[in-house]
C-alpha cells in the first residue's frame, strides 16, 4: 500500500468504533502514580464544572478518604445511596448498580475503578460494573491508580515489593475516551503526605510508610507517565488513521508465548503483551498439554493463566505434544509467529541435560527464522512448590499399597522358588511383575515398584543373601541392568497409558461433537434437535443443563421443555444479562460467579437466539476444555435454532406468496365475475326501454340470468368468508333428505335448465342430524358444480342413501361430463380452482365451501370418477338414528 | 273474504330507499296504496296514526333491531307483519316468527313472491268465524267433524297427526316455525325434538300428498318450520 493512502477498511472500522461509542456512554479515567495525587478531588472538580452547566450528575460512589478538601466538594452534588448488603453478618456498602441504571443520569461519577466489590454483587469487580453503566449509555466518570493495571502490576510489585491483589484488564483503559493524567511531583506529594492532607486510614498506614518512599513514588510516576504516553501515542497513529492496519501489526510481527501452570507463566503472559503493545503486534498464548495429568490446582492456575492471556487480548491456542519445544516451533510456523517468548529455565542443570539440553537449548537447535525471547523468572516464594505431588491422584494411596503387595509375594514366592530356579530367574520374575504393574499403576508407583523390586532382589536373594552388598561384579551389572530396565519399562509404560488416556479422551471430545452434530442433523424439529443436545450435554458433563430460547422480538426468554432442572429466578437473572450482553456469565466467568449454573449466549450472526445453562453440583468443576466444550455446543445448538428460524421465515415467505397469488386470483376473479353481470344488467337496462315483443322478454330473461349469477356469487364470497373466519357454527337438527334434496334442486332449478336432473331419495331414507342450511348449499353446490362442468343436455344423477354398518350417510352427485384427471384430485377442493373445462363463470370457490361444509358437521367428501364416465362427488355424513318418537 | 287491494294500505318499513321504492312500484302496479317509512320509531308511529292493513319490516333498521320494533308493535297491535332478511338470518327469522311475524321473505326475492305472502296474510287477516271445511288438491278437512279425505276416501288419521294437519290448516298458508309446533303438540319440553316432527310430516305426507318426495302442500321451510300451500 503506497505511503499515506488510508486503507478504507481501517477507516470503516474506526467509523465503526465511533459509532459504537456513540451509543455508548463516555468512559473518563482520572489517572495518577499512586494514592493521594489528588485524583478524586480532579474527578469532583470536572463534575462541579458539568453541573454547572446543566448537565445531570450524579455520584454513584465517591471515596472520600475523610480529606477536607474533597469532603467540600462533594457538597451538594446529588448521590445515590450505596446499597448495604449482609455477607456472613458483616454489612458491606457497595455502589447500587441497578439505582444508577434505572436513575439513567446522564454522567456518573464512579471512584476507584479497581476496587473489589462484596460477594454476592452483580460482578465481582467494579470495573465490570462501570462497562455496564457506559454500555448503557451514560457517561461514568471513575479514578485509577497505574498500579492496577494489569500488565503494569508486575512491574509496581518489583518497584514497591508490595503485591497489588485488586487489578483490572488493559482492555478497560482502551474502552476509554479520554484519560486525566493526574499529576504531582513526588515532592509536592510527600510534601502534602507531611502536612497530613493524605490521610490514608489506620489500616493502610504500614503499608504506606513503605510505599512513600521517594525512589518509589519516582519510579511510580515515571510508570504512569509512560503508560498515558504510550497511550497518547496509540492514539494519534490511531487518529492519523493513514494505515491502521500497518501500524496495528506494524511489521507483520507475531508474539507467541508458551504458557504453563506455573505462576512465572502469568508474569510471562503479561511480559509478552507489553511487547507485544509496544511493537503494535499480535500475540498468541499456547498452552501444549502433554500426557502429564495436572493436579487440579495447577489445573486451575492453567485455567486462570489463559483466560488472562485472553483478557489481554491474545488468541488463545491448545495443542497436544510431548515435546514442549517441538510444539512451540510448530504451532509459530503454523500461525506465522515471528517471535517465540519463553521463561528461562529454573530446572537444575543435570535434568535439563538429561531431557537433551534446556528449552531454549532444544528451540534453538530447531533453526527456523523465529526469534527467541527468553524472560527471567522473578523470584517468587511459592514457585518451588506449585506442582503438588503429594496429591496426584486420589487412587494413589490404593496403587502404592498394590505396589507392595505384589512386590513381597514374588519375594514370598521366590523364597521358595530360587532353590530350584536360581536367583537369576527370581529378577526376571521381578521384572516381569514391574512390567505388569506399569499397566496398572501410576507413574509414580512404579518408580517405587522398580526401586523397591531392586532392593528385595538384592537384598533377598543375590548373595551374599540378606545384605545389600553384591559379591561378584556381573551380579552388579545384572542389578544395574534390571534397576535400569524396570525404571525405564515402568516409565514408558506409565507414559503409554497416559497418552493413551489423553487420546481418549481428546477422542471422547470429539466423538461428543461428532454425535452433536449428527443428533443435531438429524432432528426433525427443533424440539427434537434440543432435546438430544440437551442429553448429550447432560451425559458428557454429569450436569444438569436448561436452554432458554429468545422471541423473534428479542424481548422474551422462555425456557425450553427439553431442560433438565427449573431455572429459578436468580438463574432466570443471570440468563438474560447473559442474553443482552451476549457474554457468558455466571459460575466459572467474572459476571455473577455466585450463580449455580454456567450460562453461555447462543449466539449468530451478532444475535442472541437463547442462552445454554449448565449446572453442575457444587463440589464439581467445570475444566476450561469442558467449558470450550459446551460453548462449542452453545454454538452447534444456535446453528439448530437460527436453521429453525429460516425455515420458519421461509415459511412465512412462501405462505405470503401464496396468500398474494390467492389475493390476486381473488381480485381478477371477482372483478371479472362481478364485471361480467353488472355488464350485462347495465345494456339490458338500456335497452329494455326500447325494446319491444320477443327482444323484450329475451333481455329480461339475461337479466335474470345475471341477477341469479351475481347472487350466486355474492352468497359463495359470504360461505367462503364465513368458513375462514372461524365462525361456522353448524347447527345440527333432524333432517329429511327428501326434504333437504327439494330445497336445493328448487333454489338451483333455474341453473340446471337443459340438463335433465335424476333424483334418488329411497323410501326408507332414515332421518340424520346436520344443519339443513350447510347441507342445502351443499347439495346445490354439487349440482352447480356439475352443471357447470359439464356440455348440456348431459344428465345429472342426485342420489342419496344409508351406509347402516358404517352408520353414515351418503349424498352423491354424478355427471356424465369430461371428469378431472386424477391428479386435479387433490386440488379439487383448495380455493380458486377452477376446473380446465370449466365454461365461464364460477370463481372455483363452489368445491371449497362445500368440503368447509361436509367437515364443519363431522363429514368428509370425495371425488371419483364415474365408471360410466363423468366426475362423481359423495359426501358423507356421520348417522346415528334417532331416538323413538313417543307413541300415542 | 275481503282482499281488494285497492282498499288495502302496506307500510314499509326499510332504511334503503332503493328496496322501498322497488317494494312500492310492486305493490302500487298490485293496487295497493303504499306508505313508507326508513325508521322503526318513524314506523310504529305510522301504524299507530295510519293502521296500515300490513307491514312490510325490514329486520336491519339503523335506530332499532327489527324484532325488537315487532315485539313493541305487537304489544297492541295484530297488523300482519312480513320480515324482509338476508340469507343467513335463520336464527332471526325464527326469532321474529316467534315474536309474532306472519311470514317472512329472504331477499333477493321475486315480486310474484312478495304479493302472493302479502294476499295470504291481508285474507287470514279478515275474520273469517265459518272456516269449517277447507279444500286443497284433492283434500278435503273438515275441522268440525274431524274427518280428512283424500279423493273422496277418509284417511285414517292418528290423533297427533290430525292435530297437527288442524294446526297447519289454521294457519294455512303461514309459516309455523318447528319451536310453535311441537310446543303446542308435545309441550315445552319437546321444543328441540325436530326429528318428531319430520316423522309426522312425513306420516302426513305419506298420507296425503301424491308425491310424498315432492309434496305439494305439505312444505318445508328449510331450517325454520313448516307452511301449508294451499293455492
Amino acid at each position: 500500500m503506497p505511503e499515506g493512502r488510508p486503507d478504507p477498511d481501517a477507516i470503516l472500522a474506526s467509523l465503526h468504533r465511533e459509532e459504537a461509542r456513540a451509543l455508548r456512554g463516555r468512559l473518563k479515567i482520572f489517572f495518577g502514580m499512586c494514592p493521594g495525587v489528588g485524583k478524586t478531588y480532579a474527578m469532583l472538580s470536572a463534575a462541579r464544572h458539568e453541573l454547572q452547566e446543566k448537565t445531570d450528575v450524579v455520584v454513584g460512589v465517591v471515596e472520600t478518604h475523610r480529606r477536607v478538601e474533597t469532603e467540600a466538594l462533594l457538597e451538594g452534588l446529588p448521590v445515590i445511596p450505596r446499597r448495604v448488603t449482609d455477607y456472613k453478618g458483616i454489612q458491606i456498602a457497595e455502589m447500587d448498580l441497578e439505582a444508577i441504571l434505572a436513575r439513567h443520569p446522564r454522567l456518573v461519577l464512579i471512584d476507584e475503578l479497581a476496587h473489589t466489590n462484596a460477594p454476592g454483587s452483580r460482578h465481582p469487580k467494579r470495573y465490570q460494573d462501570v462497562i455496564e453503566v457506559v454500555e448503557a449509555g451514560i457517561d461514568v466518570y471513575t479514578t485509577l491508580n497505574v498500579q492496577h493495571i494489569e500488565s503494569r502490576a508486575d512491574a509496581v510489585r518489583q518497584i514497591t515489593g508490595i503485591a497489588v491483589t485488586e487489578t483490572v484488564p488493559d482492555s478497560i483503559l482502551e474502552l476509554a475516551d479520554e484519560i486525566e493524567l493526574v499529576d504531582l511531583t513526588p515532592e509536592a506529594l510527600l510534601e502534602r503526605l507531611r502536612e497530613g492532607k493524605v490521610y490514608l486510614g489506620d489500616r493502610a498506614e504500614a503499608a504506606a510508610q513503605n510505599f512513600f518512599k521517594e525512589t518509589h513514588i519516582t519510579a511510580l510516576r515515571e510508570l504512569a507517565l509512560r503508560f498515558t504516553a504510550e497511550r497518547m501515542d496509540k492514539r494519534l497513529r490511531e487518529m492519523r488513521g493513514a494505515s491502521t492496519a500497518t501500524t496495528v501489526w506494524r511489521s507483520g510481527e507475531r508474539l507467541l508465548v508458551g504458557v504453563g501452570a506455573s505462576p512465572s507463566s502469568t508474569q510471562l503472559v503479561r511480559w509478552t503483551r507489553r511487547m507485544a503493545a509496544a511493537q503494535g503486534a499480535a500475540w498468541l498464548a499456547v498452552n501444549i498439554e502433554s500426557s502429564r495429568v495436572l493436579p487440579p490446582d495447577a489445573r486451575r492456575r492453567l485455567d486462570q493463566n489463559l483466560a488472562l492471556a485472553r483478557e489481554l487480548g491474545a488468541e488463545v491456542l491448545v495443542t497436544h505434544d510431548e515435546s514442549v519445544p517441538a510444539a512451540l516451533v510448530r504451532v509459530a510456523l503454523q500461525n506465522k509467529a515471528t517471535q517465540i517468548v519463553v521463561g528461562k529455565s529454573r530446572n537444575p542443570r543435570w535434568l535439563d541435560l538429561l531431557r537433551g539440553g534446556s528449552l531454549l537449548d532444544r528451540l534453538l537447535r530447531a533453526r527456523e527464522p523465529i526469534d527467541i525471547y527468553v524472560v527471567p523468572p522473578e523470584r517468587s516464594e511459592k514457585d518451588g512448590a506449585w506442582i503438588d505431588w503429594s496429591s496426584r491422584s486420589p487412587s494413589a494411596p490404593r496403587e502404592y499399597a498394590e505396589v507392595f503387595c505384589v512386590i513381597g509375594a514374588i519375594t514370598l514366592a521366590g523364597w521358595f522358588l530360587a532353590p530350584h530356579a536360581g536367583y537369576l530367574a527370581i529378577g526376571m520374575l521381578y521384572l516381569t511383575a514391574v512390567i505388569s504393574l506399569a499397566l496398572r499403576v501410576g507413574r509414580w508407583p512404579i518408580l517405587v515398584a522398580g526401586v523397591t523390586s531392586a532392593l528385595a532382589w538384592d537384598f533377598v536373594f543375590i548373595p551374599p543373601l540378606f545384605t545389600f552388598y553384591i559379591q561378584k561384579f556381573e551380579d552388579e551389572l545384572l542389578f544395574g541392568m534390571y534397576f535400569v530396565v524396570a525404571l525405564i519399562t515402568g516409565q514408558l509404560t506409565a507414559k503409554v497409558r497416559a497418552q493413551e488416556r489423553n487420546e481418549r479422551m481428546r477422542e471422547e471430545r470429539a466423538t461428543a461433537l461428532f454425535h452433536l452434530t449428527r443428533a443435531l442433523s438429524a432432528a426433525q424439529t427443533l424440539d427434537d434437535g434440543v432435546f438430544a443436545a440437551l442429553r448429550q450435554a447432560d451425559e458428557l458433563f454429569s450436569a444438569q443443563t436448561a436452554l432458554l430460547l429468545g422471541d423473534e422480538a428479542g424481548s422474551v426468554l422462555t425456557p425450553h421443555f427439553a431442560g433438565s432442572f427449573a431455572i429459578d429466578e436468580r438463574e432466570r437473572g443471570v440468563a438474560d444479562w447473559v442474553w443482552h450482553n451476549r457474554k457468558k456469565a455466571g459460575r466459572f466467568t467474572d459476571t455473577l460467579p455466585s450463580a449455580a449454573g454456567f450460562h453461555v449466549a447462543l449466539v449468530r450472526e451478532n444475535r442472541a437466539l437463547g442462552v445454554l445453562v449448565v449446572r453442575v453440583p457444587p463440589a464439581a468443576e467445570l475444566s476450561l476444555a469442558q467449558r470450550d466444550l459446551i460453548e462449542s455446543f452453545a454454538a452447534q445448538i444456535a446453528l439448530l435454532v437460527e436453521r429453525e428460524h429460516l425455515r420458519e421465515a421461509g415459511e412465512r415467505e412462501k405462505l405470503l406468496t401464496e396468500s398474494e397469488r390467492l389475493h390476486r386470483t381473488l381480485l381478477d376473479g371477482v372483478s371479472h365475475e362481478l364485471k361480467t353481470p353488472l355488464a350485462v344488467l347495465g345494456s339490458v337496462a338500456e335497452n329494455i326501454a326500447t325494446a319491444e315483443g320477443p327482444l323484450r322478454t329475451e333481455l329480461v330473461g339475461e337479466m335474470r340470468t345475471a341477477t341469479r349469477r351475481l347472487n350466486r356469487l355474492v352468497n359463495n364470497l359470504l360461505d367462503q368468508t364465513r368458513l375462514e373466519s372461524g365462525m361456522l357454527q353448524p347447527k345440527l337438527d333432524w333432517c329429511d333428505a327428501s326434504d333437504l334434496v327439494n330445497a336445493a334442486v328448487d333454489g338451483v332449478s333455474d341453473s340446471l335448465a337443459g340438463h335433465p336432473l335424476e333424483i334418488a331419495v329411497p323410501e326408507d331414507m332414515p332421518l340424520f342430524q346436520a344443519d339443513t342450511a350447510l347441507m342445502e348449499q351443499i347439495i346445490a353446490n354439487l349440482l352447480l358444480n356439475a352443471a357447470l362442468h359439464t356440455p348440456a343436455g348431459t344428465p345429472i344423477f342426485l342420489a342419496a342413501g344409508v351406509d347402516g354398518p358404517r352408520q353414515r350417510i351418503f349424498f352423491t352427485v354424478a355427471d356424465r361430463g369430461p371428469g378431472f384427471p386424477l391428479e386435479m384430485r387433490e386440488r379439487l377442493f383448495q380455493k380458486f380452482q377452477r376446473g380446465d373445462a370449466a365454461r365461464a363463470g364460477g370463481l372455483g370457490l363452489g368445491l371449497s365451501i362445500i368440503r368447509g361444509f361436509v367437515a364443519a358437521q363431522g363429514g368428509e367428501v370425495v371425488a371419483g370418477e364415474n365408471p360410466g364416465g363423468g366426475a362423481v362427488f359423495t359426501v358423507y355424513l356421520p348417522w346415528q338414528p334417532h331416538a323413538d318418537v313417543p307413541a300415542e | 273474504m275481503n282482499d281488494d287491494p285497492a282498499k288495502s294500505e302496506v307500510l314499509i318499513i326499510d332504511d334503503e330507499a332503493q328496496i322501498r321504492r322497488l317494494l312500492r312500484v310492486t305493490l302500487e302496479t298490485a293496487g295497493y296504496r303504499v306508505r313508507e317509512s326508513d325508521t322503526a320509531q318513524g314506523g310504529i308511529a305510522e301504524v299507530t296514526f295510519r293502521r296500515p292493513e300490513a307491514v312490510i319490516l325490514d329486520l336491519g333498521l339503523p335506530d332499532m333491531p327489527g324484532i325488537e320494533a315487532l315485539k313493541r308493535l305487537r304489544d297492541w297491535s295484530k297488523v300482519p307483519v312480513l320480515i324482509l332478511s338476508v340469507l343467513g338470518e335463520d336464527e332471526k327469522k325464527i326469532a321474529a316468527l316467534d315474536a309474532g311475524a306472519d311470514d317472512y321473505l329472504t331477499k333477493p326475492f321475486s315480486g310474484g313472491e312478495l304479493l302472493a305472502r302479502i294476499r295470504v296474510m291481508l285474507r287470514r287477516a279478515q275474520p273469517s268465524d265459518d272456516l269449517k271445511v277447507l279444500r286443497f288438491g284433492s283434500i278435503e278437512v273438515d275441522l268440525v267433524r274431524r274427518v280428512v279425505s283424500r279423493d273422496g276416501r277418509e284417511v285414517k288419521l292418528t290423533a297427533k297427526e290430525h292435530a297437527l294437519l288442524r294446526m297447519l290448516v289454521l294457519n294455512a298458508g303461514k309459516v309455523i316455525t318447528h319451536r310453535q309446533i311441537l310446543r303446542e303438540l308435545w309441550g315445552p319440553n319437546a321444543e328441540e325434538q325436530t326429528h318428531y316432527l319430520r316423522v309426522y310430516v312425513g306420516r302426513l305426507r305419506q298420507k296425503l300428498e301424491s308425491n310424498p318426495n315432492r309434496p305439494e302442500h305439505l312444505k318445508t321451510e328449510s331450517g325454520i318450520g313448516y307452511r301449508l300451500v294451499v293455492e
